[in-house]
C-alpha cells in the first residue's frame, strides 16, 4: 500500500507546489484550517496562488499569513471581513476576489470532486452573480449555471485518521474540510493523532481515505478563538 | 414608542412554530433565539455545519471547534448534530429548513432584498445570505424602518446590489410589521408597534402597501 503519512507539512508539500496554481483550504473563519500547511506553503514561497476558501484568514493567522508575504493572487471566498491587509489590498488592486455564495462554493467543491463540471442553483439568481452566467427555467423557476471547481491541491484539517487516510473530524471543525478534500488532484490532510489501520470504527469515518493522498500530524495546535462568547454561571 | 431590538426579536419569535429547522442570521435575529415562545421546541441551523445550537458556553468551556457563523464560540445540546458546509447548504437550498431570520438594509415592495454589499465600501461578501433567501421555505427580515440618515428602508425598489430577488415574506421593523401570504401578493400592514399610527409608518415608507385591515 503507498505510503501517505509524511513526518511534516513541508515534506508532504514536496513536489506539489508551483507558481499560478489552484488551492482549495478548508476552515470556516480559524475553525478547522490546515495550519501547519499554510505555514508550510508560506515558507515554499510559492507565489500567484489562487485559493479558494469560504474566508481568507484574519491578519496574521490562517490564510492572512500568505496575504501578507502577497503569495496570493485571487480568492474565491463567500465571506472576507476581519482582515485588514486583505482590505487594504483589494482596495489597492493587488489581490482579485470572486465573490460566490457560502453553498454555491461548497457545492462547486464537492460538485468538482464529484467529477460534475456544473449544476444549476437558484442561489444568485437576478443578482450580481448570476451575471454571466447561463439561466435555465425548470418547472417554471429560474437557476443559475455554477461550475465544479477541480484544485490542483487541497488542503485541510482532520481531528483523527488512520494510516490509510481515513478521517474524522470534530465538532463544527468539519465544515469546508470534507467538500474540499474531494476537490483536490492532490489531497493533503494534516490531523491531530494518526492511529494505526482498524482503529477507527469504518461506519463512523467522515472522511473515506481515497480522497486523503498524503497525511500529517499537525499537533499541538494552539486553536484560535475569533469570538469568546461566554455566559455565567447562575448561582444555585 | 418603538419597538428596541428586543422587542423586534421577539415579535420575529411569535412566528416560530414547534417542531421547526430554523436559521437565524447576525445581529438582531440572534436575539430570537432569546424569545421561543414557551412550548415551542426549534431547532437552530448554523450554516457553517451545525443543527442544534446551544448557548454559549460558561467560562473555561469555550471549545475552538464549536463556532456558530457568527464565529462566536457556542455549546451542543444533546440532539445536536454535525455535518460539512456541502450538507449544510444542501438542507438549506433543497428547502429543509422552515424559516429564516436575517437583517437587511433594504427591501422593496416586490420581495426584493438587498443586505450584501454597498458600492464604493470595502466588501466583506454574501455569506450564506444568497443561498438562505433562495432556499428556506419562509424568509423574515427584521431592520430599522429608516436608515441612520433617516431615509426608508422598505422601499419601491432596491438601490443597492440584490441578495435576492422576490424572496421576502415578513418584514419587522421597530415600526410596524408586514406580510404576505405568497410571492404574487403585496405586502400588508398587520401591525404596529405601541403608539405608533399608520400615518407615520406610511410617511417613512416608499413601498406600496396595503393598509391595517380595521376591526
Amino acid at each position: 500500500m503507498a505510503r501517505k503519512l509524511y513526518s511534516d507539512a513541508a515534506s508532504a508539500l514536496d513536489g506539489v507546489l508551483f507558481d499560478g496554481m489552484i488551492i482549495c483550504a478548508g476552515g470556516f473563519g480559524l475553525c478547522g484550517i490546515p495550519e501547519r500547511l499554510i505555514d508550510a506553503i508560506r515558507d515554499a514561497g510559492t507565489k500567484d496562488l489562487t485559493i479558494a476558501s469560504n474566508n481568507a484568514g484574519i491578519d496574521g493567522e490562517g490564510l492572512g499569513k500568505l496575504l501578507r508575504t502577497r503569495q496570493v493572487k485571487k480568492m474565491i471566498s463567500s465571506y472576507v471581513g476581519e482582515n485588514k491587509e486583505f482590505e487594504r489590498q483589494y482596495l489597492a488592486g493587488e489581490l482579485e476576489v470572486e465573490f460566490c455564495p457560502q453553498g454555491t462554493l461548497a457545492e462547486r467543491c464537492r460538485a468538482g470532486g464529484a467529477g460534475i463540471p456544473g449544476f444549476y442553483t437558484k442561489t444568485g439568481v437576478g443578482t450580481q452573480v448570476a451575471e454571466g452566467k447561463e439561466v435555465k427555467t425548470f418547472d417554471g423557476e429560474e437557476y443559475i449555471l455554477e461550475r465544479g471547481i477541480r484544485a490542483d491541491l487541497a488542503i485541510i484539517k482532520g481531528w483523527k485518521a488512520d494510516e490509510a487516510g481515513n478521517l474524522i473530524f470534530r465538532k463544527t471543525a468539519r465544515n469546508f474540510n470534507q467538500p474540499m478534500a474531494t476537490a483536490g488532484k492532490v489531497c493533503i490532510a494534516e490531523v491531530e493523532e494518526i492511529v494505526p489501520v482498524g482503529g477507527l470504527d469504518p461506519d463512523q469515518i467522515h472522511l473515506p481515505g481515497i480522497y486523503v493522498n498524503r497525511l500529517i500530524v499537525g499537533s499541538p495546535y494552539d486553536k484560535k478563538i475569533e469570538f469568546r462568547t461566554v455566559r455565567e454561571r447562575v448561582a444555585a | 414608542m418603538v419597538w428596541t431590538r428586543d422587542d423586534m426579536a421577539a415579535r420575529a419569535a411569535k412566528e416560530l412554530r414547534d417542531g421547526y429547522y430554523v436559521n437565524l442570521g447576525i445581529g438582531i435575529p440572534t436575539l430570537v433565539a432569546n424569545h421561543i415562545p414557551a412550548g415551542v421546541e426549534v431547532t437552530l441551523q448554523s450554516e457553517n455545519g451545525m443543527l442544534g445550537i446551544g448557548p454559549f458556553p460558561y467560562a473555561g468551556e469555550e471549545d475552538p471547534d464549536l463556532i456558530n457563523a457568527g464565529k462566536q464560540t457556542i455549546s451542543e445540546l444533546p440532539q445536536s448534530v454535525y455535518f460539512s458546509s456541502a450538507d449544510s447548504f444542501a438542507m438549506i437550498r433543497g428547502g429543509h429548513i422552515d424559516l429564516t431570520v436575517l437583517g437587511a438594509m433594504e427591501v422593496a415592495e416586490n420581495g426584493d432584498i438587498a443586505n450584501w454589499m454597498i458600492p464604493g465600501k470595502m466588501i466583506k461578501g454574501m455569506g450564506g445570505a444568497m443561498d438562505l433567501v433562495a432556499g428556506v421555505k419562509r424568509i423574515i427580515v427584521v431592520m430599522e424602518h429608516t436608515s441612520k440618515n433617516g431615509d426608508p428602508k422598505f422601499i419601491s425598489a432596491c438601490t443597492l446590489p440584490l441578495t435576492g430577488k422576490n424572496v421576502v415574506d415578513m418584514v419587522i421593523t421597530d415600526l410596524a410589521v408586514f406580510q404576505r401570504p405568497d410571492h404574487h401578493s403585496p405586502f400588508r400592514l398587520i401591525e404596529l408597534a405601541p403608539g405608533v399610527t399608520a400615518e407615520e409608518v406610511a410617511a417613512k415608507t416608499t413601498a406600496k402597501y396595503e393598509a391595517l385591515a380595521t376591526a
